[in-house]
């Protein structure tokens, strides 16, 4: 299904110089999974924009799948102009293969990250078993359902967020913290491939007693299934996910859309822009449309990457590569 | 010179060789030369991980228990299907062929949503402690599933053309009811009931849409060996990926050329017309 995705793609590329010369310019934006509905209304609110702006039409096709299949796609040809994945590492690759500079991420504010999620909990209705935070767990007969970190970008979140809170308790260390994730991941009945697979095997199929969960796709899942049938519980401390975006170089000086795709990326840290991604559950980094939506966003103590594990190759090396410390201490291992 | 159907064997021929070098070859000598990317170190280290191990036994192990699964019940089914009249016979008929044709994704997920522990069948046997879904036992049925319409397609042709008077020369002389099955009619389908066997174990052995839906995928429990091959992908580790992929290929290839012997041994005494 992905090839007939990828040849798709390619048709529409490949027939998108036709309809430029017609019509305006397209952007394809390669993103991942649970970026669907933020951005058809950043789409349609930045057409609009553009067009008054000026008077071009501008047409952005979407593509959503994994994060990192998604880099593997464009790595393989996938002509996007824009990549806004889940991690920042899926870029490094794309840099590291010259399709995307390599000061990527200090090209726009805050390490090219226009929004922002956490680590949350979804858990059953009432909260049966008393889960408030992530000692909680790791308690006798307590179910996680997190997807497998090795193919899933989000799960990666989640590991290290377990990792970054046990290290960061009263007397905590790295033996403790590996103790901690690894206990925890006795845990695991299944091991989804991605996270929407994940929410599907807790919600529809009723497997485990938490979810851990990106908190946009947690606040959308309470709003789509009805707020009575799940809660969210904010843990004392998670991590910061930093979805970043770029303009992939090679494809966009190709298809002369550098300026358009570099507006299209601005617009996302504009205050419209902002306001559209709290209203999808995303949280802004302007500090005033924050304040807007501050009923929907509890306060959480949070860490990031830098300041825990240094740098994502460094994350993924150590902890996600073959062989790496997930191998070591996760699920059978 | 007998005159042939086909125009001129060496242009037949010359068809035949090249679509087979396109569709089948080259996609294959492209694998295994992007398998040569990894050093000997790496497939040692392939080749002794107790993971990639577990996961060959899974996908192997489990595709030969479906395969037989589906041998057994795909006789049943086709001899069902060609001996008796019955009304919804056709309708069944049709019905033999939906795994061919479902989309690999939905049937994961729709088996999944069934034998899951609140589903309509998981349910009955949670009750009795027994896991079906997130477990090695859903892999089982996933395969089972996807690998069944082989067996029965493959038999039904030959059922069709069996002549009834052998099973009637069998019973005229003596023969039991079991013993007819076991002496007289069992031999004279074997080798195409191993040939339905070879396909089902090749389809499932390389499952891998509906597998992971139901399969939990739990390292060295449930996880079968085309998710270790996504895995590598996933971190750009081409020439491993396809280091493990050839290594399925060369347990395939062994399989599928040990079935070929047994059917030629179990074909040695039968000659059914071709």
């Amino acid at each position: 299904m992905k090839r007939v995705a990828l040849l798709f793609a390619c048709v529409v590329s490949l027939a998108a110089p036709l309809l430029a010369a017609a019509s305006g310019v397209t952007l394809l934006n390669v993103s991942y999974d649970p970026t669907r509905e933020l951005y058809r209304d950043v789409n349609a609110a930045f057409a609009a924009q553009w067009k008054a702006q000026h008077g071009d039409t501008v047409t952005i096709r979407m593509s959503h799948d994994g994060s990192g299949k998604q880099a593997r796609a464009i790595a393989d040809g996938l002509p996007g102009d824009v990549a806004t994945l889940a991690l920042a590492y899926d870029l490094d690759t794309l840099a590291d293969r010259g399709l995307v500079a390599k000061n990527w991420q200090q090209r726009l504010p805050d390490n090219s990250a226009p929004y922002t999620s956490t680590i949350v909990f979804l858990v059953r209705k009432g909260n049966p078993k008393k889960i408030r935070d992530w000692s909680d767990l790791i308690r006798p007969g307590v179910q996680v359902i997190t997807p497998n970190p090795k193919t899933s970008g989000g799960a990666r979140w989640n590991f290290l967020a377990a990792w970054g809170y046990a290290l960061k308790q009263p007397g905590g260390n790295e033996a403790k913290a590996r103790a901690f994730v690894k206990a925890l991941y006795q845990h695991v009945p299944v091991l989804d491939a991605g996270a929407r697979g994940a929410t599907n095997t807790f919600v529809q199929r009723g497997m485990g007693d938490v979810l851990l969960a990106w908190e946009n796709e947690a606040l959308l899942a309470q709003r789509e299934l009805g707020k009575g049938s799940f809660e969210i519980v904010v843990p004392s401390l998670s991590i910061l996910a930093e979805p970043p975006v770029t303009v992939i170089d090679a494809n966009v000086d190709k298809h002369h859309t550098r300026a358009v795709a570099e507006a299209y990326l601005k617009f996302l840290y504009s205050p419209q822009g902002q306001e559209l991604e709290a209203k999808n559950f995303y949280r802004p980094r302007s500090p005033q449309v924050m304040a807007k939506y501050a009923a929907q966003f509890p306060k959480v103590k949070t860490f990031t990457i830098r300041e825990v594990f240094g740098d994502w190759r460094q994350v993924q090396a150590r902890f996600f590569a073959d062989g790496g410390i997930f191998d070591q201490i996760g699920p059978g291992g | 010179m007998k005159r042939r159907v086909l125009p001129g064997f060496g242009l037949s021929l010359g068809l035949t060789l090249s679509y087979l070098g396109l569709i089948v070859l080259l996609p294959l000598a492209a694998l295994a030369w992007k398998a040569t990317g990894a050093g000997v170190e790496a497939w040692l280290h392939l080749l002794s991980s107790p993971r990639v191990i577990a996961a060959l036994r899974l996908s192997f192990g489990g595709a030969l228990l479906a395969a037989l699964l589906d041998a057994l019940a795909g006789l049943l089914v086709a001899w069902v299907l060609v001996r008796y009249r019955f009304p919804g016979r056709r309708l069944l008929d049709a019905f033999i062929d939906l795994p061919f044709a479902m989309p690999t994704a939905v049937a994961g997920i729709a088996l999944t949503a069934l034998y899951a522990p609140n589903g309509w069948l998981g349910r009955w046997f949670a009750l009795a402690d027994i896991r079906i879904a997130y477990a090695p036992q859903g892999v089982l049925v996933a395969m089972a599933f996807v690998g069944f319409p082989f067996v029965v397609r493959t038999l039904q042709p030959v059922l069709e053309n069996l002549d009834r008077e052998i099973e009637e020369a069998a019973e005229s002389l003596g023969a039991r009811r079991w013993q007819t099955f076991a002496r007289v009619l069992l031999p004279m389908l074997a080798p195409t009931l191993l040939t339905g066997f070879a396909l089902a174990l090749a389809r499932a052995a390389g499952e891998y849409g509906s597998v992971i839906f139901i399969a939990g995928n739990i390292p060295m429990r449930s996880e079968i060996a085309p998710l270790l091959i996504v895995q590598k992908l996933e971190q750009f580790d081409y020439a491993g990926a396809a280091a493990l992929a050839v290594i399925m290929l060369a347990f395939a290839f062994v399989l599928l050329i040990l079935i070929s012997l047994l059917q030629r041994w179990s074909g040695r005494w039968t000659e059914l017309p071709a």
